[in-house]
């Protein structure tokens, strides 16, 4: 499965900036965003999906997660 | 001179489906109606599909005989209709001046664009990487000088990829191709020409231009100066709503319709639909048209005028009912059919009064009646509010032309 659904906690700041700031894995445990290292609009060619990309660091990994129209996936 | 761009989503269905289900990319396969309806026919494939020689248009049954195992997925227009407006706003990145044709393809005039943004080639290849990398899907572009050329030069190399038509080359690189290739020289126009022994459009281009207005009418003229790159229509700007020529609606039916009675359903929901359309535009027809096909596929279309003009289902519905009796005699089952409003004026239009009926009053209440059908419909669904005659048979009238249209390319001459 690469493309992973997840539910995501989400800060929206006033002008529309909006930042992802922890996820909730599957299981419940819940994970801290540590950094938003970069936002662009981007397709998901190995999740299948499209929508804005947050690259963001997240317990010394590298993860991509896409908000596509806003419901969340993760590519694994 | 100016730098014209056609941009043209390569397989747009078929990749947008791809980029969703990550595991068609590997097998051919293609967004296809559905057969039990007898909308079995390809919309779109893939590239392994593609190379199996599967084409659009052609029944399921044939392309499954080509490519054996090929996967077909229903289409879902909507997500379409997102794509294509995700893509639009790339384009307008660059210009203002975005013409769509059809869903999945679009002029841009870049002209007064090029001090910003660089030459027309560089601005194609912007646009493809950013189409590949935002939206994942691929584009083909043709540059060039004129409408009809750039759009050539996006049919010539495809998929991904960036073709230059310059008023230098084109001799080289246009004048070679057959003259089908052309926009509108269709199969009978290609066929006269192939007559007069003019199989390219360099051929085409070289004819004495008043030798082919004598053979084709007013169109040698243009399909002339097409060849010669002198085609001098502008970008329209998307704002500029092109005026509404007419509004029609046809379906292939479920199943044949064999008597007046099957007819009237279809042309029932038909009318309806149209009717809606033209209330939504504020337009009434004075004209209308209707469109056979039977089960050997031949086809005709048969008009009328009206008394005044309407935007009334039933004075439409009345009408093409009207012309159907009088012009068929039911030699074979129908198999698809169709409804217009032609001649269309706008609804506040003057009208002209008849002295010897009594009509305004009727028409009047009538037209609030359509108009409260038309907001009950729009708050609580195509469904809420339906006529009894739909009940007859769900299989013959179960479907919303309305909702369900898709856009396909209008004219080029708007």
């Amino acid at each position: 499965m690469p493309k992973i659904d997840l539910t995501v906690n989400v800060r929206h700041e006033p002008g529309g900036k909006a930042v992802p700031t922890s996820i909730i894995w599957e299981d419940g445990r819940v994970f801290a965003v540590d950094r938003v290292l970069d936002v662009r609009k981007a397709a998901s060619l190995k999740g299948g999906g499209l929508g804005v990309r947050y690259t963001c660091r997240i317990l010394g990994k590298t993860v991509l997660l896409f908000n596509d129209d806003d419901s969340w996936f993760m590519e694994k | 001179m100016r730098t014209i761009l056609h941009v043209d989503l390569n397989n747009f269905y078929a990749s947008v489906e791809c980029l969703y289900l990550p595991e068609l990319r590997n097998v051919p396969a293609a967004v296809a109606g559905n057969p039990a309806n007898r909308h079995g026919i390809i919309l779109a494939k893939n590239m392994l599909a593609k190379k199996l020689g599967v084409r659009t248009g052609e029944a399921l049954w044939e392309a499954q005989g080509k490519a054996p195992g090929l996967v077909t997925v229903p289409p879902d227009f909507a997500k379409y209709l997102r794509f294509s407006r995700l893509a639009r706003r790339i384009y307008y990145d660059y210009t203002d001046q975005v013409e769509p044709f059809g869903i999945d393809e679009c002029w841009l005039d870049v002209t007064g664009s090029l001090h910003l943004f660089g030459s027309g080639e560089e601005i194609a290849n912007a646009i493809r990487v950013r189409i590949r990398e935002e939206l994942g899907v691929t584009v083909s572009v043709g540059v060039s000088f004129n409408k009809i050329f750039a759009k050539l030069g996006s049919d010539l190399k495809k998929p991904d990829a960036t073709t230059l038509i310059t008023s230098e080359n084109f001799r080289e690189t246009v004048w070679p191709l057959p003259v089908e290739d052309l926009l509108y020289v269709g199969r009978s126009t290609a066929r006269k020409l192939h007559n007069f022994g003019l199989a390219t459009i360099g051929s085409l281009a070289r004819v004495d231009v008043e030798f082919l207005t004598k053979t084709l009418g007013k169109w040698g003229e243009v399909l002339w100066l097409f060849a010669n790159g002198l085609d001098s229509s502008p970008v329209r700007r998307i704002e500029e709503r092109a005026a509404v020529k007419s509004i029609g609606n046809g379906t292939t039916c479920p199943r044949d319709l064999l008597d007046n009675e099957d007819a009237r359903l279809v042309f029932t929901v038909l009318s309806e639909s149209v009717a809606a359309r033209l209330r939504d535009y504020g337009l009434k027809c004075t004209g209308v048209q209707i469109y056979l096909r039977d089960n050997r596929l031949y086809s005709c279309t048969r008009q009328a005028r009206l008394r005044a003009p309407s935007y009334l289902s039933t004075v439409i519905l009345d009408k093409a009912m009207e012309i159907f009796t009088a012009s068929y005699a039911w030699q074979r089952p129908l198999r698809s059919i169709g409804v217009r409003a032609l001649d269309l004026v706008t609804e506040k239009d003057h009208l002209q009064l008849s002295l010897f009926e009594e009509f305004e009053q009727h028409e009047e209440q009538r037209e609030a009646l359509e108009h409260t059908i038309d907001a009950i419909r729009g708050r609580f669904g195509h469904g809420s509010l339906l006529r009894a005659s739909c009940l007859l048979d769900g299989r013959l009238t179960g479907f919303n032309p309305k909702e369900d249209h898709v856009i396909h390319p209008v004219s080029f001459f708007k």
